[in-house]
Parts: structure tokens; C-alpha cells; sequence
């Protein structure tokens, strides 16, 4: 998966090495251009605005942006900070919805590894690597020479970062300052984006199973006031879902 | 009280920041050697999918702020065409949050919120 090198390159930085500058500014304007900034926008602004009906500051959620750097974490931190849940359980959640960027990230690095490419580099770097990301890094990278693709990548992570930070900040603003109808309509983006980016991005038979008994299992969970809702639905529902993958692998 | 202020930002750094940033350093010391297909990796994705499948649900189901001022009924309109309209519409995440939205605003606004 390391060839296909030249087929893809209508991205700026074509096929000459450029500097390092060239590189990074040609990675800032590849995530600006980016179709994804349009969801990253929707999303971020639902964040700041959950973050507002529930009670957060506004420099916790922008932080929470800039460090932590993956939605659902932060939309199941929030939720679950806001319901009082035991930390435990909160730790146990956010890492199980961070599985999803193990797969991203060892995926990723075998494109952005080169000769003189050093391990501190690749830690900035992979903070960067979420779904946005990694749909844009697959699509862009093979057009980037290899020995400029991690100061591509860290431009483009930095584009989407700070709309993102921009992004929360407004909806935060927005939540406070809007009519009812319209700050409604900011907190209905974070479903609504979640739902259909992961339905777009499950392709496998176990990730497309789980989405649908995760539904249902995460209400029903909660409505008995089950302890441990999110996480017990996770497992359940996961292992269902995977239970049926492994029935037709067997089959086949 | 500074801890009383600090407190929300180390509950941050510890259950929101560390579980899932580690997920992210172990990428890089597994990359050499895990396949992605492995089964490990396709079970965890699983359970992953649906934590982030039920946090939607509770989401909508049990919204938080001026969300819960919304009939349930018009929250659910939303959700459900706006999905129906994810596929319709060459499965777009923008187009289908879009027609979504309208549909929230526009039940919202014939209820007489």
C-alpha cells in the first residue's frame, strides 16, 4: 500500500519536493478546501453549544477541542460529566470510542514513514489523525512527496483544528445568544452528523450491525436506569454484531 | 477554591484526554506489526460503533438544553429523513445533516415553539 504514487496528485504540492513551508502551507490550504471542513464545522459548533446547555466554560470546551480532538469522546465526556456518571465509567467510554482511531493511525503511518522521519514528529502528527482526517490523508497523501507528507499532514491537521476551535467557540455563543428553535437546531447537528458519518464510514458487516443494536440497546439501557448504559450497550451490541461476522465468515 | 475550578479540566485530562489519545500512541508502536483486519481490531471497532451508536440515541431520545423543548415526535422526523435523505442524496453527510435540520426547525416552528 505504499506505491500508487503519482495518481492522485491534483494537490498543489505535485510532485516537485518542495520546502518544508511550501509543504505545510500547501497541507493548511488542502484542509481548508476540504468537503470535510463543511462537517467539521456543523459538528464543532454542536459541541460548543452542548457544551454550553450543559453547563460547561467556554475555555474547558475549546481546550477539550485543541487536546482531546475527537468528538465522540468529547460528546460522551460531556454527557456523561453532566449525568454524574463514576469516572471509571467515563474513562472506560471515551476509550472504547477511541478504539476506532487505533485502525486510523496504523494505517496511516506506513504512508508518512520515511528515512529521516523521527518519532516526535509522528506523535504531533497522529493527535491529528481522526475520521476527517484520515478520509482526507488516504485521498491526498499518495500526491505529497514522502519526505514532505508528515509537515503536509501536520498543516492540514492544524487547518482542521483550528475551524474546529473557531467552530466551538461560536456555537457556544450561539447557544447562549440564539432563539430556542435555532439552539435546538445547533444540538440536533451532533446526532445527526454522528449517525451519517458512521454510517458512511461502515463498510464492514460487523461495524454496520452494531450501529443499529447500539440504537436501541443505548436507549433501552438507559431507560431501566442500567449502570454502565453506554458501556453495557458497547459490549453488547459490538459482540452481537461481531458474533454475526464471525457466523458468516464461517459460512463462507 | 482553584481545585474547585481546575477540577473540571483534570477529570478532562484524565477520562476524556488520556483513554483516548493512548489509542493513538499505541497506533504508532502497533504499526509495524498488526494487520488491520485482525480480529481483535474488528471486534473492537464493533463495540466502538455502538457506544457511539447509543450515545446518538440518548442524544435524541433524552436531549439536553433547549433540544428537550422539541416534541419527541419532531425529533425523530428529523433523524429518520434526514437519514432517509443521506441516501438519497448520494449518501452526502452534508446534504443529509442539512435536510435534517430543516425538518427539526420546521417542526419546531409548526408546534409554536
Amino acid at each position: 500500500m505504499n506505491a500508487s504514487p503519482e495518481s492522485l496528485s491534483d494537490s498543489p504540492s505535485g510532485s516537485t519536493p518542495d520546502s518544508t513551508l511550501h509543504a505545510f502551507a500547501a497541507g493548511l490550504k488542502a484542509g481548508i478546501t476540504s468537503a470535510f471542513i463543511f462537517v467539521t464545522i456543523g459538528t464543532f459548533i454542536g459541541i460548543g453549544a452542548l457544551a454550553h446547555d450543559f453547563g460547561f466554560s467556554l475555555a474547558w470546551a475549546v481546550i477539550g477541542t485543541v487536546l482531546i480532538w475527537a468528538a465522540p469522546a468529547q460528546v460522551i465526556l460531556m454527557t456523561m460529566m453532566a449525568g454524574g456518571a463514576p469516572l471509571v465509567e467515563i474513562a472506560f467510554a471515551t476509550a472504547l470510542s477511541g478504539v476506532r482511531l487505533l485502525p486510523m493511525v496504523i494505517s496511516t503511518v506506513p504512508m508518512l514513514r520515511g528515512p529521516r522521519t523521527r518519532g516526535y514528529h509522528l506523535i504531533f502528527t497522529a493527535h491529528f489523525i481522526a475520521v476527517a482526517m484520515w478520509v482526507e490523508a488516504w485521498r491526498l497523501l499518495p500526491g505529497v512527496p514522502r519526505e514532505n507528507r508528515v509537515v503536509y499532514l501536520n498543516g492540514m491537521g492544524t487547518s482542521f483544528c483550528t475551524v474546529a476551535a473557531v467552530s466551538t467557540v461560536a456555537g457556544f455563543f450561539l447557544a447562549a445568544l440564539l432563539p430556542t428553535v435555532l439552539t435546538a437546531a445547533l444540538l440536533m447537528l451532533t446526532p445527526l452528523a454522528f449517525l451519517m458519518s458512521v454510517t458512511a464510514n461502515a463498510r464492514a458487516l460487523a461495524d454496520r450491525l452494531a450501529l443499529p443494536l447500539g440504537l436501541v440497546l443505548g436507549p433501552v439501557l438507559a431507560a431501566y436506569q442500567v449502570q454502565f448504559d453506554l458501556l453495557w450497550s458497547g459490549v453488547i451490541g459490538g459482540t452481537l454484531a461481531y458474533g454475526a461476522h464471525r457466523f458468516r465468515s464461517a459460512r463462507s | 477554591m482553584i481545585m474547585g475550578e481546575l477540577w473540571p479540566y483534570l477529570v478532562m485530562v484524565l477520562v476524556g484526554f488520556l483513554p483516548n489519545e493512548v489509542w493513538r500512541w499505541l497506533g504508532l508502536v502497533l504499526a509495524r506489526g498488526l494487520d488491520e483486519r485482525s480480529e481483535i481490531v474488528v471486534w473492537v471497532r464493533a463495540v466502538a460503533t455502538a457506544i457511539l451508536a447509543g450515545v446518538i440515541a440518548k442524544l435524541t431520545l433524552f436531549p439536553p438544553g433547549a433540544l428537550a423543548g422539541v416534541p419527541l415526535s419532531v425529533r425523530l422526523a428529523s433523524i429518520v429523513i434526514g437519514f432517509v435523505a443521506f441516501f438519497l442524496l448520494r449518501r452526502s453527510v452534508l446534504l443529509g445533516v442539512a435536510v435534517g435540520e430543516v425538518v427539526l426547525v420546521a417542526g419546531a416552528l409548526l408546534v409554536g415553539l
